[in-house]
């Protein structure tokens, strides 16, 4: 390899792989938000009238409040006018067909982006994932779905849920999270256009992992996706959601809701890898994701679990959240944030106890690098009525180099005298001497870097699921690339 | 194979080393012995390439190759080992992930094909024997929770599996106990050969009844001040260290 070669692909290995944009025919609504859009999205996804007024009464009460501002990230005031609310492939407008009639510039897409979405052309041996495949504002394909209804699974796009189970989408939506819930959430419940809908009924153990895999493309766009997840008594879910979007200068607006409901003994594990673009390494450019994500274990010994490895997005505000409402239920949050160059991250979790003998765990592993900064917030409520609750939270944050700054806000609050409460945290500087000693051995300084972060992160990486593992791994590299030294 | 010259260095604007000349043959095994603070852990960690450590003047060749001008990880892949006074733990790092990495990043670097896990767990067992080492350890995290003692011989095994031509022990015998120092001892003595070398620093006789070195050298405020057999190593253990530095600055 020539010189040139050699520095040309090392120039390559830093960029943001997954920035390309795919250049096909979209319909894009024009920039604004009045009651006139939401409308006309309503009225593209055919939705009954009850929808419809439950956006509009969203809409209304967005209007009414204020953007939160108590996160410690800073960006300059969103034109909320200037963001275009729908934009999908041209020929998608009438729903999500079979694949083979999905266009080949997606499939292409999906494809250049590891995901797969032809069913037969899984590979022997690797374990099947059902994908669902959301492009800007709507759902373009569905994979497995047959092959789930069959175990009794629903998994589709949440617009196709509102045709065929209207029934099921309006006795849970929105009673985990409010449409009023917060700014982010009214405006997501006002103008939502797609996302995933997943129904595991009593009993079922759901027989392969499910996937949404979100993807902005069009620019000047926000994407507004709910995900609302149901497990009946005794059913078992894995889930996993990933996030890519082109790389562009102009900041744009990632708002979601993922709503999860664990009945009598009932398991979810949710799983998110989030590669947002960054923006560069000036800070220009980049998502911000601002996304309400709760839980709710409404039955006896129903346990949720949120694993998240977060390394995208130019802002991030989010707490994945679980609210303990069945007697011995569980809420578990493993989190692997890392932000570079100028990233800003605010994020961590709520461990609501309610029900008795109820338990959550926290472990959170925070890597700063460049000149970003990252917060961990997290509460952990003990209401009067949870008798014989437990948390064990443990907050770890890894500072690379002294330009970046990590930050800690844990807020307590007993109302129960029988709660046991442990609270782990630290701060350190990724150690000259850990670094020392690994290149001594032979690593390169960027390998043993991300060796001793991965040695970091260990906790939450177990629990990752196989295939994320990996993903995550490669993920967090490419990230902390040429953030030493 | 290692040739020192004049080498002088500082730390944290301390002047240090103060014009080290060594030369080590390969199939060599040297003792450096000297005070505390003397600077041997600073020569040893010059060797290997510490960035904390300003080389002032003076060359290091090591085969011919300029040593100073390669980073540490180039140097361990030329063959350079430093077992350190005090190995660090890494928590969360697998011990036997941490030497696949580092032999297979060798060996790429050396244009070799990257060891199968089959062959190399079978490998790295073999090593853990020579030194007497559970093989609980190989997948604890690094140096994590170790015994001062356990950490030594931590560092021996990863000699034994990575197989340097040129070893730096840096009080590799301290914290060992009796039985401990002969184990490791002897796991040294296997490696021995013809075409590699040794530079061990320690303050104790005793490892060099069972590490028999053909030169040991005192040190002391950051130079060498006399070399001679093993001989002399008996000397220091009876009289100290005062003599050599009178007969420095007389003789
Ligand atoms: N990073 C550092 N910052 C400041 N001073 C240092 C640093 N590293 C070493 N020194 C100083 O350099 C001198 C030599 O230290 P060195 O560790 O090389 O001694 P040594 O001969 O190995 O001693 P010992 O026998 O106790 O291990 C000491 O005075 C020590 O305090
Ligand atoms: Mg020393």
């Amino acid at each position: 390899m020539s010189d040139n070669e050699a520095l040309q692909n090392e120039l390559n290995k830093h960029e943001y792989a997954a920035g390309f944009v795919t250049d096909i025919e979209q319909e894009t609504l024009a920039p604004g938000l009045d009651v006139s859009v939401i409308r006309h999205i309503s009225n593209i996804k055919r939705e009954p009238e009850w929808l419809l007024n439950w956006r509009l009464q969203a809409f209304e009460h967005w209007q009414t409040m204020i953007e939160p501002h108590w996160p410690k990230v800073d960006y300059p005031a969103i034109d909320y006018q200037a963001i275009s609310y729908y934009s999908a492939p041209k020929d998608n407008s009438d729903g999500p067909k079979t694949l083979a009639d999905v266009d080949p510039e997606l499939l292409r897409t999906y494809e250049k982006l590891g995901i797969p979405l032809r069913e037969q052309e899984m590979l022997a041996g690797v374990k099947e994932i059902a994908v669902d495949a959301v492009f800007d504002s709507v759902s373009v394909a569905t994979t497995f779905k047959s092959k789930l209804k069959k175990a009794g699974v629903i998994f589709c796009p949440f617009s196709e849920a509102v045709q065929e189970y209207p029934e099921l989408i309006q006795q849970y939506l929105g009673t985990v999270v409010p449409a009023s819930d917060n700014f982010y959430a009214a405006l997501n419940a006002a103008v939502f256009t797609d996302g995933s809908f997943v129904f595991i009924p009593k009993g079922v153990r759901c027989p392969m992992e499910l996937s949404t895999y979100f993807r902005i493309n069009a620019a000047n766009t926000g994407q507004f996706e709910r995900t609302l997840i149901i497990a009946e008594e005794g059913a078992t879910v894995s889930y996993l959601e990933g996030c890519t979007a082109p790389m562009r200068d102009e900041n744009q607006l990632h708002a979601a809701v993922v709503e999860l409901i664990a009945l009598d003994d009932a398991y979810i594990k949710y799983s998110t890898v989030q590669n947002w673009y960054p923006g560069d390494e000036n800070g220009v450019g980049g998502i911000y994701n601002f996304v309400t994500k709760r839980g709710e274990c409404r039955g006896k010994r129903a346990r949720i679990s949120w694993t998240q490895v977060e390394t995208g997005s130019a802002i991030t505000w989010k707490y994945p959240s679980c609210v303990l409402l069945g007697d011995e239920s569980v809420g578990e949050f493993y989190s692997v944030a890392v932000t570079s160059h100028c990233q800003q991250a605010d994020t961590g979790t709520k461990m609501i106890h309610i029900g008795k003998n109820t338990r959550s765990t926290i472990i959170s592993k925070g890597i700063s690098a460049g000149r970003s900064q990252q917060s961990y917030r997290g509460l952990v409520r003990i209401e009067a009525q949870a008798e014989g609750a437990r948390n064990h939270s443990q907050c770890d944050s890894l500072l690379l180099g002294d330009r970046c700054g990590a930050h800690t806000f844990p807020y307590i609050e007993v109302k129960n005298p029988t709660a046991i409460l442990e609270h782990e945290a630290s701060t350190s500087r990724i150690g000259e001497d850990q670094l020392f000693y690994c290149q001594q051995r032979g690593l390169s300084e960027e390998d043993a870097t991300s060796t001793i972060v991965n040695g970091f992160c260990k906790d939450v990486f177990d629990v990752l699921p196989m295939e994320f593992a990996v993903e995550a791994n490669r993920l967090m590299e490419l990230s902390l690339e040429g953030a030493v030294g | 194979m290692l040739k020192i010259e004049n080498l002088c260095a500082s730390v944290a604007g301390k002047k240090i080393l103060r014009g080290v000349n060594l030369h080590v043959k390969a199939g060599e095994v040297h003792a450096i012995m000297g005070p505390n603070g003397a600077g041997k852990s600073t020569l040893s960690n010059v060797l290997a390439g510490r960035d904390a450590y300003t080389v002032t003047t003076g060359t290091v060749l090591f085969h011919g190759q300029d040593l100073l001008a390669m980073k540490p990880e180039e140097r361990a892949w030329a063959g350079v080992f430093l077992a350190f006074q005090y190995p660090v733990e890494i928590p969360g790092v697998n011990n036997t992930y941490l030497l696949k990495a580092a032999l297979n990043a060798k060996r790429k670097h050396q244009g070799l094909s990257q060891l199968d896990a089959f062959d190399f767990l079978k490998m790295v067992k073999e090593k853990a024997k020579l030194v007497d080492m559970d093989e609980s350890f190989l997948s604890r995290s690094v140096n994590e929770g170790f015994s001062g003692g356990e950490k030594k011989r931590n560092e021996i095994f990863q000699m034994a599996v990575l197989e340097p031509t040129l070893a730096l022990l840096d009080e590799t015998d301290s914290g060992l106990d009796i039985d401990a120092l002969r184990v490791v001892a002897g796991g040294v003595n296997q490696f021995r050969s013809a075409d590699r070398a040794i530079v061990m620093i320690t303050h104790y006789q005793r490892l060099l009844d069972y590490i028999v070195p053909d030169v040991v050298h005192v040190f002391s405020d950051g130079r060498i001040l006399k070399s001679g057999d093993r001989h002399l190593a008996m000397e220091l253990e009876k009289r100290g260290y005062d003599w050599v530095k009178e007969e420095a600055t007389h003789g």
